[in-house]
């Protein structure tokens, strides 16, 4: 399923948290055997809940994990134009070549990117004009004239990062990541800290850059309603597995696993006043995963083959794949879009 | 409590070492419950012998075996660091407890209090209470007074923490489960300060100790008891360097040095435990 | 018809700043409403960061004294409450709980021990079985029981679990309002809707009345009888949940409601920022004019 047009390839990643803690040593499988492939031009939004390994996934995509953590099998191939690397295999001067030119990375809170005592001219400066690799005086225009194209003031560059919002930051933090045109994001929930109010719009510009620029971006958040409004495709993760993949639309109005159903199937929704249920149990501990599918203590479908088999990842329709002994049987739990809506004004 | 020290042993080179010399110590000091001589008789062995089979650490110039003279030394200087670190934990505790959780007024009245320990000159009101009480003082005096003026920095520590925990929502639970300030304050709150008073009391102790070794070796404290200070400071009256008992001021000082060592690599160690939540996520859960 | 809860024209004001600047914040301005007793419901105050939601929830549960206006509950002020045993009664009629359930329990201690502490000092139980009684017939309200629980430390249950623990906590006095800031939004997708649905059931079963403080429509929506829509500590429009949610009026109202995500169009890379015209209406005029009430019972601030 690998092709060229893929920027990124992960085959068979494995990457465990490995303690030896006083003595006490702990394997926590936090990325277990996840294949996928990014296209270019495509937002693949990643879903899952807390501690089912997304956040340690996206760590090793960026190439920025630490002890603990670490790569144990697999590999992982980004295409940039005629390089291709894989960061896990390269030596750190190759690695860091790549970093903000061809792969740059959004993160969840913006405190963390722009430096509270500087303005943001020198964060714009230490992150962008090394990579860039081009004067001050073009690097300054291009700059500007990306800021322009975001609807961002330029005399932004002036201001301290407590001059400005939460909204407003976090844009900032999207155009630092996207000034060298990279064609590769990562986006760690970068609207979670966020209000509804700005949520919409901080969204709306990562589609617009993205779109504008032709790059890949790879959107983490637990919310599947953001994902609804962004994502092209979704990758759906449970304790440490990528259970189902496909596009957008067919996961929401067709889900072929049963977690995927749920999550899309419990959302409320403003004009829709049926009763959604909960899922029971409790979100696995990856240090002692279930066997077998690790979803079945809490799947409704589950049979004794769950239990113990690992059901693989299988293509059951276009770019569709699911991780589910029963997929054919999985139905999803409520209207969606396609079949009537209720009337909302 | 004793699990973590067995982890700590186990586990933790610097608590091991830490507790063996300290141990070594501390057997020392006891060795002196089963002394043949009193620690106040002179003139009871030949004086100014070098350390030798007979006599392990030698004798000094007034005739006393350096050996079971240092065991009562160090009984001593150990039972007062002890007691000056009990004394000042369970006022640092109070006063940072009270402040950080009660706040208002009672945190300002408390920490006016507190700004004016930290600021006190602590070694002149030493040589002074010396003045005053001469030969009256004892090492319990002694120990109740730098008890009384070690706290205000451990307190603020305190303080800052449990302000912390103040606004933590497991606080208001426990306010909206009926328990009472006390309750609150010792049993869900002195937990999480446990860990740094442990810390700061051994660091107490070795500030003590200090304290006291440079207030004897100056001449002032009661002379008559045997500490480790008081050993050097006849030592030094001997002028043990000048005539060559060397022994005399360099064992006591190789031995207060060890004790510091394992004291500092204890807190070191402990300090390892000092979050309890990172303790928590890295023993177990999530 | 007696007044379970009666908040009158409350306002608060923090002093900000240090010495030289010091400036005033207006948090919460002249906010009025009333629950009834005997009738319970699911009021919910909406609103982002900085609405004053959390201030008003801290002021009735009497964590904050309000700078001007009253909140009466059950006939008796916060003033009328100072004496330990007049709080004391206060916490057997009210109870809150919080936003994060990770840090609803001291991780160093079992969970029962809160449990055991309320019924021991609300219910005045002394008897042991009588406590693990109330402690098990106040979990199994909430799909738990004691067994499950015992001798149970916080990391050792989900977020959902935890919630559902502090839930069942608050309702060991039986309480008529139980106030809850955000209770769901620091818990899993798939567990929350057990705690959306618990807050239903405890209305419609147990009689409880709720006060649900979130900045989710959608949830907001599903449970709520009456809403109230605040904006940087004024209200803008509040009324009957439903028909507000479904056709907003104060062009704030509006915009929230924009800009809720919605999953009709999931995949289509449909993405429109909220009207500008809404969001300027909403925004220049914050805080101005005056709540007019509307036929259809809502009152709408213009």
């Amino acid at each position: 399923m690998a092709d060229s047009t893929d920027i990124l390839t992960v085959k068979g990643l494995k990457a465990y948290y490995r303690m030896a803690y006083f003595g006490i040593d702990r394997e926590v499988r936090a990325v277990d055997d996840i294949t996928l492939s990014i296209r270019r031009n495509e937002v693949y939004g990643i879903a899952g809940e807390s501690s089912s390994g997304k956040t340690s996934l996206i760590k090793v995509l960026a190439a920025a994990i630490r002890p603990p953590l670490e790569v144990v099998d697999g590999a992982l191939t980004y295409r940039f134009g005629d390089i291709e690397i894989d960061p896990y295999k390269a030596s750190s001067e190759e690695v860091n070549a790549i970093r903000w030119k061809h792969l740059s990375y959004i993160m969840q809170g913006s405190m963390s990117v722009l430096n509270p005592v500087r303005r943001i001219r020198h964060s714009f400066s230490d992150f962008a004009f090394q990579p860039m690799g081009v004067d001050k005086k073009t690097f300054w225009e291009r700059t500007r004239a990306h800021l322009e194209r975001l609807n961002l003031s330029p005399d932004i560059l002036r201001a301290y990062p407590h001059e400005l919002s939460g909204g407003m930051r976090q844009r900032v933090t999207i155009a630092l990541a996207t000034v060298c045109q990279p064609e590769f994001i990562i986006a760690d929930e970068p609207t979670t800290a966020l209000d509804v109010v700005v949520q919409k719009d901080v969204l709306a510009m990562i589609r617009d850059v993205q779109r504008q620029m032709g790059s890949s971006v790879v959107f983490v958040t637990h919310d599947m309603s953001v994902h609804a409004n962004i994502a092209d495709r979704i990758g759906i993760v449970y304790a440490g597995r990528l259970v189902e993949e496909g596009p957008t639309r067919t996961l929401f109005t067709a889900p072929k696993h049963p977690y995927t159903a749920h999550l899309v199937g419990s959302l409320p929704r403003i004009g829709d006043t049926t009763t959604k249920a909960a899922l029971e149990g409790r979100p696995p501990n990856l240090a002692d995963p279930p066997s077998g599918c690790r979803f079945h203590p809490r799947c409704p479908l589950a049979i004794d083959k769950c239990k113990t088999e690992v059901p693989p990842l299988e293509t059951v329709g276009q770019s569709h794949r699911s991780a589910c002994w029963r997929a054919d049987e999985v139905k999803p739990l409520a209207p969606v879009a396609g079949q009537p809506a209720q009337v909302t004004p | 409590m004793f699990a973590i020290i067995r982890d700590l042993t186990r586990y933790n080179i610097e608590f091991a070492i830490g507790c063996v010399l300290v141990g070594i110590i501390t057997l020392f000091a006891l060795a002196s419950f089963f002394a043949p001589v009193g620690p106040t008789m002179i003139y009871v062995v030949p004086p100014d012998m070098p350390p030798s089979l007979s006599y392990w650490f030698g004798t000094n110039s007034r005739g006393q075996d350096l050996f079971w003279q240092l065991s009562y030394a160090f009984r001593n200087t150990l039972t007062f660091g002890v007691m000056v670190a009990a004394i000042s934990r369970i006022i640092s505790i109070t006063v940072g407890l009270l402040a950080g959780y009660l706040g208002g007024w009672v945190d300002r009245v408390l920490m006016f209090f507190n700004d004016i320990f930290v600021s006190l000159p602590i070694f002149p009101i030493l040589i002074l209470v010396y003045f005053v009480l001469r030969s009256n003082l004892d090492m319990f005096t002694l120990a109740l007074i730098m008890g009384c003026l070690g706290w205000p920095f451990d307190a603020r520590l305190i303080r800052s923490v449990s302000l912390g925990l103040r606004h933590r929502e497991f606080t208001r639970h426990a306010t909206f489960s009926g328990m009472t300030p006390r309750k609150i304050m010792f049993e869900e709150h002195l937990p999480y300060v446990m860990p740094i008073v442990l810390a700061t009391a051994i660091a107490n102790m070795i500030w003590s100790i200090g304290m006291e070794v440079t207030l004897a070796v100056l001449g002032f404290t009661n002379l008559n008891i045997p500490t480790v200070g008081t050993t050097l400071y006849w030592a030094n009256n001997h002028s043990a360097m000048i005539v060559g008992v060397w022994w005399w001021i360099l064992i006591p000082v190789i031995l207060i040095v060890t004790l510091f060592i394992g004291l500092f690599l204890l807190t070191v160690s402990l300090n390892e435990y000092i979050d309890p939540r990172s303790r928590l996520r890295r023993m177990g859960g999530a | 018809m007696t007044a379970l809860l009666d908040v009158t024209a409350v306002s608060k004001r923090f002093a900000m700043g240090g010495i030289l600047s010091r400036k005033q914040t207006d948090a919460v301005v002249d906010v009025s409403f009333t629950l009834a007793s005997g009738t319970p419901e699911i009021f919910t105050i909406i609103g982002e960061s900085g609405s004053g939601k959390t201030t008003l929830a801290r002021m009735i549960l009497g964590l904050e004294d309000p700078s001007d206006g009253q909140i009466v509950f059950e006939g008796s002020s916060a003033e009328e409450r100072r004496n330990a045993a007049r709080r004391l009664a206060f916490m057997r009629r009210v109870q809150p709980v919080f936003q994060n359930p990770f840090e609803a329990f001291n991780p160093l201690k079992q969970v029962e021990r809160y449990l055991e502490a309320t019924a021991r000092t609300l219910l005045g139980l002394k008897d042991r079985t009588a406590i693990e009684d109330a402690m098990d017939g106040a979990l199994q309200k909430v799909g738990l029981s004691y067994a499950e629980i015992k001798g149970r430390f916080p990391h050792e249950l989900s977020g959902g679990q935890l919630q559902r623990v502090a839930i069942a906590r608050a309702l060991i006095p039986e309480p008529a309002l139980l106030i809850a800031d955000e209770p769901v939004s620091m818990v899993d997708a798939s567990l929350r809707m057990s705690i959306v649905n618990l807050l239903r059931d405890l209305r419609d079963t147990f009689g409880v009345s709720v006060i649900y403080i979130t900045h989710d429509l959608a949830t907001a929506y599903y449970i709520s009888d009456r809403i109230m829509i605040m904006q940087k500590g004024h209200v803008v429009e509040m009324g009957p949940a439903r028909p507000v949610l479904e056709t907003p009026q104060h062009p704030y109202s509006r915009l929230l409601k924009q800009s809720v995500l919605s999953t009709e169009n999931a995949g289509q890379g449909v993405l429109e920022p909220a009207d500008r015209s809404i969001a300027r209406a909403a925004w220049e005029n914050a805080g101005s004019g005056r709540l007019v009430e509307k036929p259809d019972g809502r009152m709408v601030r213009e």
